[in-house]
C-alpha cells in the first residue's frame, strides 16, 4: 500500500522543480516548461486526494479537469505572446523584456 | 502491495529526473522531449491512482496537444535560441537554495501532518468514475457551471492566440 | 435796529468782502475793489450811526452800549466776549472808519485800475508801465494796472475787519485776537510786493518786531486772568476794588505792584505795535509796502491801536496815583519811552531823503508823544492826538502817495532813471500837482501844530500843557524840542517836495493824480483843520469858550470825573507856538534855494548827519545781536549738529543694527537650518527612491525569486511561531 505522503512528497518535489525552472532559465519557452510541470504536480495531488479521501465524491476530479484546461489555454496564449514578443525584440531572453523597468 | 510500492518507486523517478532534465538541458527541443517522459510518467501515476480516465486525457493533451504546441513554437523560434551561452539567469542559485528550502518546508508541513500516513480506502461499491464525472459535468447542481466557463475560457483563448499570434501589417487591412 | 446789534455787525462786512474775494471773485479788478468798497463802506455807515448814537446818549461810560455771550465755559463761571461801545472806542471808532474808507477810495486810484496791463508785469513786482498808442501814432509810456489788485483789496478788508473787531470789543482776548490778526495782514501787505528781497525781508522784520512785543503782551493779559478772574474791560476796570487790590499787591519782581507790572507787560506789546523804542525798527523798513498800505497800517490802524491798548489799560498803569502827585513806576517808564522815542525819532527824520520815510519816522515820533501823554497822566489829550494824527497823518502818507505817482509819470514822460520817491529829485511840484500840495501843506502844517486853524496844534498844546503841569520839567522840554524838529523837518519836507523849481526832468514832467486819490486827500484835510476844534480849551485866551470843550467832557468822563482842567499856564501854549513857527521859519529857509540834489545840512551837521542818516546804526546792533546768533543757531546748532549728526547717527546706527541683525539670522538660521533642512528632506527622499529603484528592473523572474523568497521566509517565521505556540 503507498501511503498519501510519497505522492504529496513527489508532487512538492515537482512543483520545487517548476519552480526553479521558471525562475532560473533565461528561454522564455523553457520557464513555459516550467509552468507545465507545477502544474502537473497540483494535477498529482488533486487526484492523490481524491483517491485517498473519498472516490464518490467527484469535486477533485472536476478540479484535475479545470487545471488540466486551463493549461491548456494557458500554453497556447503564452506561445502567442512569446512569438509576438519575438517579433517585436528579436529575442526570446526573459531578461530582456524588462520595458517595465522602473 | 509492494508491486505499487516499487512501481510507484520507478515511476517517480523517472518522473524526478525527466523533471530535472527539462530545466537543465540547453537545448530546448531536448527539454520538450524530456517534458513529454515526464509527462508520459505522470499518466503511469495516474492509473496507480485509479483514476484511468486522466490518464488518458493526460497523454491525449498534455503529451498530444500541449507538448507539441511546445514542440512547434521550439521550431518556429530556433533562429532566436540561445542554445549556446548559459542557458541559467543570474538568480539560478539563489532560485535553486529557495527551491530546495521549499521543498524541505513542504515535506516537512506534510509529514507532520498525521493524515499523511493514511493508505487509500477501498470503496464497498467500485464506482463507475466516467460515468459519475460525466454526470456531474452536466448536472445543473453540479459541476455545469464550471464545466461552461472552462470552454469559454477556451474559446477565449483560442481566439487570444490567434489575434497576439498573427502578423500586424502596417496599415491593418485585415479587422 | 438797536445800536447793540450793529455793533457786532460793524467788523463784518469787511470780513465778508476779504472771503469773497479770496475765494469767489479770483482776479476779477472791478468786482473786487467794489466789494472791498461796498464792505468798507457799509461798515462806515454803521460806525456813524452807532457814534451818533453813543454821543446823544446820556451817561455812556457807566452805561455803555455793550452785549456779550457766554463763551469759553470755565467751571461754573464762562468766559463771556463781546462788543462794547463807549467814550474811548466811540471815537476811535469814528476816526478808524473815516480813514479805512478813505484809504479804501484811494487804492482804486493809486493801483491804476482803468489802465493797461502792462507787458513786462509780474504778480510779485510793482508794475513797470505800459506803451500805449494815442491817436496820433505816437507811444506813450503810462502806468500799468497792478497786476495783484484783487488780492491787494482782499487783504485790506481783512486789515480793516481787524482794526473794527479790536475797536468794537469789550474783553481784552478778542483785543488780542484783532491784534494779532493785524499782525498778520501787516506781514502780508508789507510784502505784498513778494518778488522784491527788500520786501520780503521788511515783511519779516515787522512780523518778528511785532511779535517780541505781543509775547510780553500775551504774558500781562494771562497775569491779569489770573488776578482778576476776567478780561472784560468794564468788569476790570470798572471794579474799584479789584483795582485798588492790584496796585497795593507787589508783583513779586521789580518792587512793582501788580497793577504796574501787567501795565508794563501790556505796554511793551505797545511799544512793539506803535514802534516805541526799541522795537521802533520794522516802521521804516514798512514803507515797502504800497502806499495805502502805509496809511493803512501807521496812521489809521496798527500803530493806533497799539495806543489804543495803552489808553485802555491808562487805570492800570495809573492805579494809586492821584493828579498831582509823582507817577507810579509803570507811568514813569512810559513817559521816558515815549519822550525819548519822539526826540529820538525826530532827529532821524531830519536826515532821511525819502518823502516815505521822513513820515515813518515822524509817525513813531508822534506815537512817543501819545505815549508819553499817557505818561504823565494826560488821559484825554493822548485820546485826542491820537484822533487828530490818524487824521493827519493819513492824509500825509495819501499825499506822498499821490507825489509818488505824479513824479512817476514824470519819470516815463522823461524816461529818466529817478528814484521817484526821494525828494531831492523833487520840487516845484506846487504847480504841476496843486491839489495835492494844499492838502499836503494843511496835512503839514497840522503835523506841526500850526497855531488855531490846525488839529495838530490843539492836541499837541494839550499834551504840553499836561507834561508841563504833571511837573515833569524833563519830558516836557524833550518834547518841546521835539516839536520843534517835527516843525523843522516838516518844512524840509513840504520845501524841497513842492517849494521852488524841479530839480530834475521827472519833476518837471510830473502830474496831477485822479479824483479817486485827490477826493480822499480832500476829505482828509477837512477833519485835519476842523477835528481840533472839538477840544479847545476853555480857557484858552480869546477863543476859549466859544465851543464847548465837547471832546474833554466826552473822554474825561471815562476817567469817572470831570478830566484834568489844570489852572491854565501861558508857558506851555507859548512855548508850543514859538516851537512850532520856528520850526516851520527854520526849514523853509534852509531849504529853500536847494536847487541840487545834494542836502545842506550834510556839510552843517558832518559826521552827525550820516549818523541820523544812517537811523543811528540800530538796525547793523540788532543784526549783530540778535539776528546773527539766531541763525546760528538754526543753522549749525540745531540743523548742522543736532539733526544731520545726532538724531541722523542716531537713526542710521539703528538701521545698521537692524541690517547686521537680519543678516545673522539669515545667515545663521535660515540657510543653514531652514534651507538645508528642506534640501536635505527632498534630497534624502530622492536618494531613498534611488536606492530602491533597482528593485523594479522589469525582470519577471526576479519578481518571483523575491516573492519566492519573501513567503518562504514568512512562513519560516510563521512556523516557528506556530510550533513555538
Amino acid at each position: 500500500m503507498i501511503p498519501l505522503s510519497w505522492y504529496l512528497i513527489l508532487s512538492a518535489a515537482l512543483v520545487c522543480v517548476g519552480v526553479f525552472g521558471v525562475i532560473s532559465r533565461r528561454n522564455a519557452i523553457a520557464m513555459l516548461l516550467g509552468v507545465e510541470l507545477i502544474l502537473n504536480a497540483v494535477n498529482i495531488n488533486l487526484l492523490a486526494f481524491w483517491r485517498y479521501k473519498d472516490v464518490s465524491h467527484v469535486t477533485g476530479q472536476v478540479f484535475t479537469i479545470m487545471v488540466i484546461t486551463a493549461a491548456a489555454a494557458e500554453v497556447a496564449v503564452g506561445l502567442a505572446i512569446f512569438i509576438a514578443v519575438y517579433r517585436n525584440k528579436r529575442t526570446i531572453a526573459a531578461e530582456d523584456v524588462a520595458d517595465l523597468k522602473g | 502491495m509492494i508491486l505499487d510500492q516499487v512501481i510507484f518507486l520507478i515511476t517517480a523517478l523517472v518522473i524526478i529526473i525527466a523533471a530535472i532534465l527539462v530545466v537543465s538541458v540547453p537545448k530546448m527541443i531536448h527539454a520538450a522531449l524530456w517534458l513529454i517522459l515526464a509527462l508520459a510518467g505522470i499518466a503511469v501515476l495516474f492509473v496507480l491512482l485509479q483514476a484511468s480516465f486522466f490518464a488518458v486525457v493526460q497523454v491525449i493533451v498534455y503529451i498530444g496537444a500541449i507538448a507539441v504546441l511546445v514542440i512547434f513554437a521550439v521550431m518556429l523560434t530556433r533562429k532566436a535560441m540561445q542554445d549556446d551561452g548559459p542557458q541559467l539567469n543570474r538568480y539560478s542559485v539563489l532560485a535553486a537554495a529557495v527551491c530546495l528550502m521549499l521543498f524541505v518546508v513542504l515535506t516537512g508541513m506534510l509529514l507532520s501532518w498525521d493524515g499523511a500516513s493514511s493508505l487509500p480506502v477501498n470503496p464497498a461499491v467500485h464506482p463507475d468514475t466516467i460515468i459519475n464525472l460525466g454526470e456531474s459535468l452536466t448536472n445543473p447542481q453540479g459541476y455545469l457551471l464550471p464545466f461552461e466557463v472552462a470552454s469559454i475560457l477556451l474559446l477565449a483563448a483560442l481566439v487570444g492566440a490567434i489575434f497576439i499570434g498573427r502578423e500586424h501589417r502596417a496599415g491593418k487591412e485585415e479587422e | 435796529m438797536a445800536a447793540e446789534t450793529l455793533l457786532w455787525l460793524i467788523p463784518l462786512p469787511p470780513l465778508a468782502a476779504f472771503i469773497l474775494i479770496t475765494l469767489v471773485t479770483g482776479k476779477k479788478k472791478a468786482l473786487s475793489h467794489s466789494l472791498a468798497i461796498v464792505g468798507a463802506g457799509s461798515s462806515w455807515l454803521m460806525s456813524l450811526f452807532v457814534f451818533i448814537k453813543a454821543v446823544t446818549r446820556p451817561n455812556l461810560a457807566e452805561n455803555p452800549m455793550a452785549a456779550s455771550i457766554n463763551w469759553l465755559p470755565t467751571g461754573e463761571t464762562a468766559l463771556r466776549i463781546g462788543v462794547q461801545l463807549d467814550n474811548l472806542s466811540a471815537v476811535v471808532l469814528f476816526f478808524v472808519a473815516w480813514t479805512i474808507l478813505m484809504i479804501f477810495i484811494y487804492s482804486v486810484g493809486y493801483h491804476n485800475y482803468g489802465h493797461p496791463a502792462g507787458e513786462r508785469d509780474v504778480p510779485g513786482l510793482p508794475p513797470h508801465g505800459a506803451d500805449v498808442k494815442d491817436v496820433h501814432g505816437h507811444t506813450h509810456r503810462v502806468p500799468s494796472v497792478e497786476p495783484m489788485y484783487a488780492r491787494f483789496f482782499g487783504f485790506l478788508s481783512l486789515f480793516a475787519f481787524a482794526m473794527y473787531l479790536l475797536v468794537v470789543c469789550d474783553n481784552l482776548l478778542l483785543l488780542y485776537t484783532g491784534w494779532e490778526i493785524m499782525g498778520l495782514c501787516s506781514y502780508l501787505l508789507i510784502g505784498f510786493w513778494y518778488g522784491k528781497d527788500s520786501a520780503k525781508k521788511a515783511a519779516m522784520k515787522a512780523f518778528m518786531t511785532t511779535r517780541i512785543g505781543d509775547v510780553f503782551m500775551l504774558l500781562g493779559i494771562v497775569f491779569l486772568y489770573t488776578q482778576a478772574g476776567t478780561l472784560n474791560y468794564r468788569e476790570i476796570f470798572g471794579n474799584a476794588a479789584l483795582m485798588h487790590a492790584l496796585a497795593v499787591n507787589p508783583a513779586g519782581f521789580l518792587g512793582l505792584s501788580q497793577a504796574g507790572a501787567i501795565g508794563l507787560l501790556l505796554f511793551i506789546g505797545t511799544i512793539g505795535k506803535s514802534a516805541q523804542f526799541p522795537l521802533h525798527v520794522w516802521l521804516p523798513d514798512a514803507m515797502e509796502g504800497p502806499t495805502p498800505v502805509s496809511a493803512m497800517i501807521h496812521a489809521a490802524t496798527m500803530v493806533s491801536a497799539g495806543v489804543y491798548l495803552a489808553i485802555r489799560i491808562f487805570p492800570l498803569l495809573t492805579a494809586g496815583w492821584e493828579p498831582g502827585d509823582v507817577g507810579t513806576p509803570a507811568m514813569i517808564v512810559v513817559g521816558a519811552v515815549g519822550a525819548f522815542t519822539a526826540l529820538f525819532a525826530a532827529t532821524i527824520a531830519v536826515a532821511q531823503n525819502d518823502i516815505k520815510r521822513v513820515l515813518a519816522y515822524s509817525t513813531i515820533s508822534q506815537l512817543g508823544y501819545m505815549i508819553a501823554a499817557i505818561g504823565v497822566g494826560a488821559y484825554t489829550a493822548a485820546i485826542f492826538h491820537l484822533v487828530t494824527h490818524a487824521f493827519f497823518k493819513a492824509l500825509l502818507f495819501l499825499g506822498s502817495g499821490s507825489v509818488i505817482h505824479g513824479v512817476e509819470h514824470g519819470v516815463m514822460h522823461s524816461g529818466e532813471h529817478v528814484d521817484p520817491q526821494d525828494m531831492l529829485n523833487m520840487g516845484g511840484l506846487r504847480k504841476k500837482m496843486p491839489v495835492t500840495f494844499w492838502t499836503f501843506l494843511i496835512g503839514g502844517l497840522a503835523l506841526s501844530g500850526f497855531p488855531v486853524i490846525t488839529a495838530g496844534f490843539w492836541s499837541k498844546d494839550e499834551i504840553l500843557s499836561g507834561a508841563f503841569h504833571s511837573g515833569q520839567i524833563v519830558i516836557f522840554v524833550t518834547l518841546a524840542l521835539a516839536a520843534l524838529l517835527t516843525a523843522f523837518y516838516t518844512m524840509r519836507q513840504i520845501t524841497l517836495t513842492f517849494l521852488g523849481q524841479p530839480r530834475t526832468e521827472a519833476a518837471r514832467h510830473a502830474q496831477e493824480t485822479p479824483w479817486t486819490m485827490t477826493l480822499p486827500l480832500l476829505i482828509l484835510s477837512i477833519f485835519a483843520v476842523a477835528a481840533g476844534w472839538s477840544g479847545i480849551p476853555e480857557h484858552f485866551p480869546l477863543i476859549g469858550g466859544w465851543l464847548p470843550n465837547w471832546f474833554e467832557h466826552f473822554t474825561g468822563a471815562m476817567l469817572g470825573h470831570e478830566g484834568e482842567a489844570p489852572a491854565f499856564s501861558a508857558v506851555p501854549l507859548l512855548v508850543s507856538v514859538i516851537v512850532s513857527l520856528a520850526g516851520l521859519t527854520l526849514g523853509w529857509l534852509v531849504y529853500r534855494g536847494v536847487k541840487i540834489a545834494v542836502d545842506p545840512l550834510k556839510k552843517t551837521l558832518g559826521r552827525l548827519h550820516g549818523l541820523l542818516q544812517h537811523k543811528y546804526y540800530f538796525d547793523e546792533l540788532y543784526t549783530f545781536l540778535f539776528i546773527k546768533p539766531a541763525i546760528w543757531v538754526s543753522e549749525v546748532f540745531t540743523s548742522r549738529w543736532m539733526d544731520r549728526v545726532v538724531i541722523d547717527g542716531i537713526l542710521h546706527a539703528i538701521a545698521r543694527a537692524f541690517l547686521w541683525l537680519g543678516k545673522l539670522v539669515r545667515q545663521g538660521f535660515d540657510v543653514p537650518v531652514v534651507n538645508a533642512g528642506g534640501d536635505a528632506i527632498a534630497s534624502g527622499f530622492k536618494k531613498g527612491g534611488a536606492a530602491l529603484q533597482p528593485m523594479q528592473s522589469g525582470r519577471v523572474q526576479q519578481y518571483m525569486v523575491v516573492m519566492i523568497t519573501v513567503v518562504m521566509v514568512f512562513t519560516a517565521i510563521l512556523l516557528a511561531i506556530l510550533k513555538l505556540v
